[in-house]
């Protein structure tokens, strides 16, 4: 009897020691290829960071020097509209779903369709929004990206939106009904706050991910050399610029693609880990 | 040398507590109140008398309905679909069931306080004057004042009068507990429902509440759901015994708990529910 | 009333059947204890009654069991309703029966005594008094056993019996005493002796008084039958 014991116990342990060196070689493997883009985006793009890359222009080419300012500023103007557009829908959105069509089918129907849209290629938003926006208005714009990269926002803020207010525990909403507080008030003043943290992460996440979305700037606000502000005519932004200065023989622009694709790769890092913080600070806070 | 043996029931005569001792006016009643989970009746036939200024408690086991009673009261059910009571539940006569009578006008008078502590995630200081808040204008004094009577109440003043504007969330078990109670009373609502206040609880903090209750009592009615009986043989002046839905006995906890009147209502205190 | 069923916890319920089991070991030796004293009087054998005296010792030994065991299971058992009057009875019949062998005891102590000088003749119905609490004393023991009210009831009444009876020998014995003052001393043992056992038929009572309650839960109604006339005449 014990002979059979330790035989099955031998086994058990062999069949762990495999185990452990396969999903270990596995996830060398996925890091490997990981690594080795970070190693290259960095080396290649670091030849190029300098002060210039923030102050001075997209140049044109055969030129030398020059950075990518208007770039920059472009992506953030695109990507700040793109947020305070979709953001709010979807908090709005996603506080009906948690709220008021929790358990209901209508809930459902919604949850389906919002992964559904979470999940489209952004290539399809993009022509999309060129269709209704840029045919119609019959100029490339920068609101035509931001309404884009919004669609992009929209389904990630949604869903978060609707878990991080499910995960708040429903005695806290009796617990402010019994109070005589109406529903209204209860959600905006009591489950916000505790829901908080979660939902801020949610739009952190989303706009860690329209900061490298190209495929929709391509129809929308396409790209501009020069600087503008204006969001009524093409944008200069980060991703097409790269896009363009990628394909070209010319070896400066070459090297300010890596420069913006080691930028593009840092603010997503910073914004992944400011996200990951707030959220694991509401953790420590509660016990 | 004695003749008569002095036994249980004679010394228990000859001291009449204050529950047995004079009959209190009906505060709350459950009149044949039922109710159901969309098909399902969880709750039938009941009547209870609630008596002003006394600590009631309803007691049985799981799955016997006490938390859902408890919850018909300050009809906190109607957030969810598909969950309905049918009677009446008169409030100083006042059928509050009734649905003319205003929702919030009901909550300001019936507060409630549940198992889990859930402070709100403000500091100490605004959890209790939020409540306040939505339904008097005070002037920031005032409004100091109240919240400092009501956390005395609650017996947590002197814990946590030099940490008002911390986060209530960095408080003990015990103590969020305690502030919970401090939320509900300081709207001076008549009734207050407890939904096993101490389950998640130490016995000190547990001791703590058991005190407030005796406190509390005077100025409030208490109705406690416990899964505890002992806290209920502690702490409540009448006991209410529950099963499978129905009101089995009702009385003075003394005698439930010494010669209760149904075979159930002994096999469940004595430890013989089978 | 009794359940049918067994606390879900078995060992409450081993304990509560050893504390019966102790008082029915108590209420055994106790009867075996009164009848040896009656025997002791009519028999007038010296080294029987010193036997008595020794097994005094046995019941008082149970009745500390049976405090210890009462205070072991409020302790730590916290017993309601049926059961706390169960636990509650047991101390108070344990003492009650503990009582009831001492004056046993004292019975045969005195009787020790009395065989130093010659019989005395009205002496002759003690035995019969000494029965007649025997009697109850058994009957209340078997009713507590039994669980039966009725049945501890009519010890209650038959009590009045036995104190009836007392009162008769008391008279007795005084009106001997005032014929013949040679007898004062005998007679004196005589009365004590007489007195235990109408004290041993009140313990009895009580027994049986503890009995109902543990059953019912409040005490019988109206006051017992009191027809120990001695101190009133």
């Amino acid at each position: 009897m014990n002979a059979m014991a330790d035989r099955l116990y031998f086994r058990r342990r062999l069949l762990n020691a495999v185990s452990l060196v396969l999903s270990g070689a596995a996830t060398l493997f996925g890091l490997f290829w990981l690594v080795w883009i970070l190693w290259v985006t960095i080396s290649k793009g670091i030849d190029a960071m300098s002060l210039q890359l923030f102050t001075e222009m997209t140049p044109p080419p055969g030129q030398d020097t020059g950075g990518l300012k208007n770039a920059i500023v472009g992506s953030l103007m695109l990507s700040s509209l793109a947020v305070a557009m979709g953001a709010p829908v979807g908090i709005a959105a996603g506080t009906f779903l948690s709220e008021y069509a929790r358990a209901r089918k209508i809930g459902e129907v919604i949850r389906f369709v919002n992964d559904i849209l979470l999940s489209a290629p952004s290539i399809v938003l993009g022509l999309f929004v060129y269709t209704l926006v840029v045919r119609t208005t019959g100029t490339f714009s920068g609101y035509a990206g931001s309404i884009a990269m919004a669609f992009i926002v929209l389904p990630v803020v949604v869903r978060t939106t609707d878990e991080m207010l499910r995960l708040v525990p429903s005695q806290m909403r009796e617990a402010a009904l019994s109070l005589g507080i109406p529903q209204w008030k209860v959600t905006t003043q009591i489950l916000y706050r505790a829901a908080l943290p979660g939902i801020v992460t949610g739009v952190l996440l989303a706009l860690a991910r329209i900061a490298g979305e190209t495929a929709p700037l391509l129809f929308t606000a396409f790209n501009n050399q020069y600087w503008s502000t204006d969001m009524g005519g093409a944008m200069p932004n980060l991703p097409v610029t790269i896009f363009q200065f990628a394909m070209s023989p010319f070896a400066y622009w070459n090297q300010l693609a890596w420069a913006g694709a080691f930028l593009i790769t840092l603010f997503v890092l910073a914004v992944s880990l400011l996200a990951r913080t707030l959220l694991l600070r509401k953790k420590t806070h509660h016990d | 040398m004695t003749d008569a043996p002095i036994t249980f029931a004679t010394a228990v005569r000859s001291a009449p507590t204050g529950a047995e001792a004079a009959p209190s006016p009906v505060k709350l009643a459950a009149r044949n109140l039922a109710f159901h989970y969309g098909d399902f009746t969880a709750l039938r036939d009941i009547n209870l008398d609630v008596p002003q200024n006394k600590v009631t408690a309803l007691i049985g086991p799981s799955g016997c309905g006490k938390s859902t009673l408890l919850r018909i009261f300050n009809r906190i059910y109607s957030i969810y679909p598909g969950q309905r009571a049918s009677g009446q539940v008169l409030l100083d006569g006042e059928d509050v069931l009734d649905p003319k009578y205003p929702l919030n006008r009901l909550r300001s008078k019936i507060g409630m306080v549940f198992q889990k502590p859930v402070p709100f995630p403000m500091s100490i200081f605004d959890n209790i004057a939020y409540g306040i808040g939505h339904y008097e204008k005070l002037s920031k004094a005032d409004m100091a004042d109240r919240v400092e009577a009501a956390l005395r109440q609650a017996a947590l003043w002197d814990e946590v009068k030099d940490k008002l504007r911390q986060s209530a969330l960095g408080l003990s078990g015990g103590q969020q507990q305690r502030l919970c109670i401090a939320r509900a009373v300081a709207l001076k609502p008549q009734v207050i429902l407890f939904d096993e206040p101490t389950s998640a609880l130490d016995p000190i903090a547990t001791g703590k509440i058991e005190q407030l209750f005796a406190e509390l009592k005077q100025q409030f009615t208490i109705l406690i759901v416990t899964h505890n009986m002992q806290q209920a043989a502690r702490c409540s002046d009448f006991t209410a015994f529950m099963y499978l839905g129905e009101l089995i006995e009702h009385g003075a906890t003394s005698t439930i708990f010494t010669k209760p009147t149904k075979q159930q209502t002994e096999d469940y205190i004595t430890g013989r529910f089978g | 009333m009794p359940s049918s069923n067994d606390h879900i916890v078995k060992s409450y319920d081993t304990e509560l059947q050893r504390l019966d089991g102790e008082i029915q070991r108590m209420g055994e030796i106790a009867v075996a204890q009164l009848d040896a004293a009656i025997d002791v009087l009519q028999r007038r054998d010296t080294q029987a009654a010193m036997r008595v005296v020794a097994n005094d010792d046995a019941i008082d030994k149970l009745e500390q069991e049976v405090s210890h065991d009462v205070l072991r299971l409020l302790a730590l058992r916290q017993p309601m309703a049926r059961d706390l009057r169960e636990v509650y009875a047991a101390l108070r019949i344990s003492s009650d029966i503990e009582r009831i062998g001492d004056y046993a005891a004292n019975v045969a102590k005195r009787s020790m005594v009395l065989n130093q000088s010659a019989p005395v003749t009205v002496a002759r119905g003690l035995p019969a008094l000494a029965r007649l609490a025997n009697n109850l004393v058994t009957e209340a023991l078997a009713a507590y056993r039994l669980r039966d009210a009725e049945k501890a009831m009519h010890v209650r009444g038959r009590d009045a019996e036995l104190d009836a009876e007392y009162t008769g020998l008391f008279r007795e014995l005084l009106t001997y005493m005032a014929e013949d003052p040679r007898q004062i001393t005998a007679c004196t043992h005589l009365l004590f002796i007489a007195k235990n056992i109408e004290r041993i038929g009140d313990h009895a009572t009580n027994i049986a008084e503890n009995t109902w309650f543990l059953v019912h839960g409040e005490l019988p109604e109206g006051d017992r039958a009191k027809a120990d006339l001695t101190s009133s005449s």
